[in-house]
């Protein structure tokens, strides 16, 4: 996976050897997945992200109840902005269940955070993963072709690095519409520059490197060479980076709704808060939950990525 | 050193340029009519005419692009829909606060950042580390918005009644007044750019009230400050703390530091004199790049804690469809954050020998 040399490659022949005889048969998957599972912050990281992950593919199961439909008239009792109820918690058995709480609208809160998380999640897996794809293939042409190329290239990816990117965002949500498929091309294309960034330099690294002369010499085609021979060097920097970019993106999207570029008719953690905010002193549950969610998934991949970076770096001894 | 200055300013040039015509192409995506996304649905077809002529829509392109430059030339952003105002004159006007907020919101990064940062990577591994990187872990993963609600909820009311207590919203109290420096010094009689001047500084409450003695409207303009500025400054805060404590965690492990040791110098000179000294210059240039984080979230934190900034007026012009206001915010954000880290680059020339070499 990746085609980095094996930690510690500078240390003495005859500890290579000793260890070699010693090993179990050395793999490169299980080398690195030892080393991630080395780190902590890596393991909390998973195990945030995995219950996020379980979450998403089972909301339908998960959400007790329809995230768009009021409670009022389906059950006795039912009070607007309730708190928090759950029953073995000690909550009066007179009263509905509603682990969250109920908003304003009398909908249930914790199908909402369960359904928004969908959302939330979706679309920054998939803008970080546009990023990544246009985002490398720029680093990718600029990298190896150099010159010109390279120079026009990555001075306008330095033209969009130069705007903050919250509001590059909001400003292209909202010329283009608040539509979630314009909120991910949004946040997309704020990400793009640091992909090629990363990609273009590891690029000029590999590019000069024998086994890529000696496949240039082979006749390989420049497809091929960048695919096969300089693109495993980034990939490495690009999972640490794209981990910790989700994570980014995640927060964006919230802020996204929250200032109101994205449509509150969408259910999404930043717009929940949106349209409660105001009632943060009479009913805080409400804004309580989302936020903590989005806290969570952040902090899940923050973790992740700042594991897999220390896993991943040779410099730091296992 | 001048050659190095004079080609970080070139390559500078062709950023601000990209930048424009990238605020200019935004505003041309604007899906359908231009004249009703900027003057609202309901705008009719002479006023459209009137305004499609006015602003040059009906030329080519690059035309377009000219006459847009040439508008910048003269500070002009446009007009606000929702103001009736010039983006200029509304942007100047509403812009002391969000600058109050942002400096404020740095310094308390940057103060108790690098302090916290020192000191983690001093006592590695212990308690303080480790707590503090948790903290600072959380601190980065938490939107501005619900740190600020979270920070209203404890501040203005579960501890309501206590001394801890403090405003949830405003600038200040009501009741209270910022004299301004036109009126403490009875200066009725300056015009033009001076005016201007002292009026814009005027609003700058925690320093015009410094300056002319006001201290009870200096109390409570801090007071309303605490909250947004922990809010906004939490995220480079912990950005900081945790470059200050890689840094010098490298820097600690270097041969000189050793050698320092071992020549007997005091430890307290050795980490603060020696290591501390070459470990925050990376931290300079974060700190740099904290501040387009600050100005996005300003629009967040100003929003609530109803601080009527920049940040604010981006808000209710997103709401209120205003395009130009929030074009223009854009625009103006987006050049200050290339200046400020133009100024950053510079000043690593000065602290760093080896930089001016390349």
């Amino acid at each position: 996976m990746t085609g980095q040399p094996a930690p510690g490659a500078a240390a003495p022949l005859i500890a290579e050897a000793e260890t070699l005889k010693s090993a179990r048969p050395a793999s490169l998957w299980r080398d690195t997945l030892s080393g991630i599972l080395r780190q902590r912050s890596a393991i909390v990281g998973i195990v945030i992200l995995g219950i996020y992950v379980f979450i998403v593919i089972f909301a339908d199961q998960i959400a007790p109840f329809d995230p768009r439909v009021s409670m009022l008239g389906l059950e006795d009792n039912v009070k607007k902005q309730a708190a928090p109820c759950i029953h073995l918690l000690g909550c009066a058995a007179s009263l509905p269940e509603h682990i969250f709480g109920l908003d304003t609208n009398f909908q249930d809160v914790f199908s909402r955070v369960v359904i928004g998380a969908r959302i939330s999640l979706g679309i920054g897996f998939a803008a970080i993963g546009m990023a990544i794809v246009i985002g490398g293939t720029i680093g990718a042409i600029a990298g190896y072709s150099g010159g010109k190329t390279d120079n026009i290239l990555m001075r306008f990816m330095d033209v969009l690095l130069a705007f903050p990117s919250l509001l590059l965002a909001i400003a292209i949500v909202s010329a283009l519409g608040s539509s979630l498929l314009n909120t991910m091309l949004a946040i997309g294309i704020v990400s793009i520059p640091i992909y090629a960034r990363i990609v273009r330099s590891s690029v000029l690294g590999a590019k000069e490197n024998d086994y890529v002369v000696a496949s240039r010499a082979l006749g390989e085609s420049t497809a091929g060479i960048l695919i096969r021979r300089v693109m495993p060097n980034a990939v490495t920097p690009l999972i640490v980076q794209g981990t910790l970019g989700i994570g980014t993106a995640v927060l964006e999207i919230a802020a996204l709704a929250f200032v109101g570029v994205v449509s509150l008719s969408e259910i999404t953690w930043g717009s929940m808060i949106s349209i409660e905010f105001q009632r943060l002193f009479t009913a805080p549950h409400i804004i309580l939950a989302p936020g903590l969610a989005i806290t969570f998934a952040v902090l899940g991949f923050n973790l992740l990525g700042d594991g897999l970076r220390d896993a991943f770096d040779p410099r730091l001894n296992r | 050193m001048t050659r190095f200055i004079a080609r970080r300013l070139l390559v500078t040039i062709p950023v601000v340029f990209g930048l424009v015509f990238i605020v200019f192409a935004l505003a041309r995506l604007i899906p359908g009519d231009p004249c009703r996304a900027v003057l609202g649905e309901r705008a009719t077809d002479v006023v459209c005419d009137d305004f499609i002529h006015r602003y040059g829509l009906d030329e080519p392109i690059p035309i377009q692009f000219g006459l847009y430059l040439g508008q910048l030339s003269r500070g002009d952003l446009g007009e606000s829909i929702k103001h009736s105002q010039p983006v200029t004159e509304l942007l100047i006007e509403r812009l002391p606060t969000t600058i109050e907020l942002t400096i404020l919101a740095l310094l308390f990064a940057v103060a108790v950042g690098i302090p916290l940062g020192l000191l983690s990577a001093y006592r590695h591994n212990s308690p303080i580390d480790v707590g503090s990187m948790i903290v600072a872990n959380i601190g980065v993963s938490m939107p501005v918005f619900v740190l600020g609600l979270l920070l209203q909820f404890l501040f203005a009311l579960i501890l309501k009644g206590t001394p801890f207590a403090l405003p949830a919203s405003g600038r200040l109290s009501s009741g209270v007044e910022v004299m301004s420096l036109v009126e403490v010094w009875h200066l009725e009689n300056v015009t033009g750019g001076l005016r201007g001047l002292l009026d814009f500084i005027s609003r700058l409450y925690v320093p015009t009230s410094l300056i002319t003695g006001q201290w009870g409207a200096l109390g409570d303009t801090l007071r309303h400050l605490i909250l947004p500025m922990i809010a906004l400054g939490t995220i480079p805060l912990a950005i900081v703390a945790r470059i200050t404590r890689s840094s010098l965690l490298e820097v600690l492990g270097l041969d000189y530091v050793r050698t320092a040791r071992a020549k007997g110098l005091r430890e307290r000179t050795v980490v603060l004199r020696h290591a501390t000294r070459n470990a925050l210059l990376p931290v300079v240039t974060v700190i740099g790049l904290q501040l387009g984080g600050l100005l996005s979230g300003a629009v967040l934190t100003e929003t609530i804690f109803n601080l009527s900034g920049v940040g604010r007026t981006v808000f209710e012009a997103i709401t209120g469809r205003d395009y130009v206001v929030i074009q223009g915010f854009t625009l103006i954000v987006a050049i200050l954050y290339v200046t400020v880290n133009l100024v950053v680059d510079l000043s690593y020339g000065f602290l760093d020998p080896r930089v001016r070499q390349r």
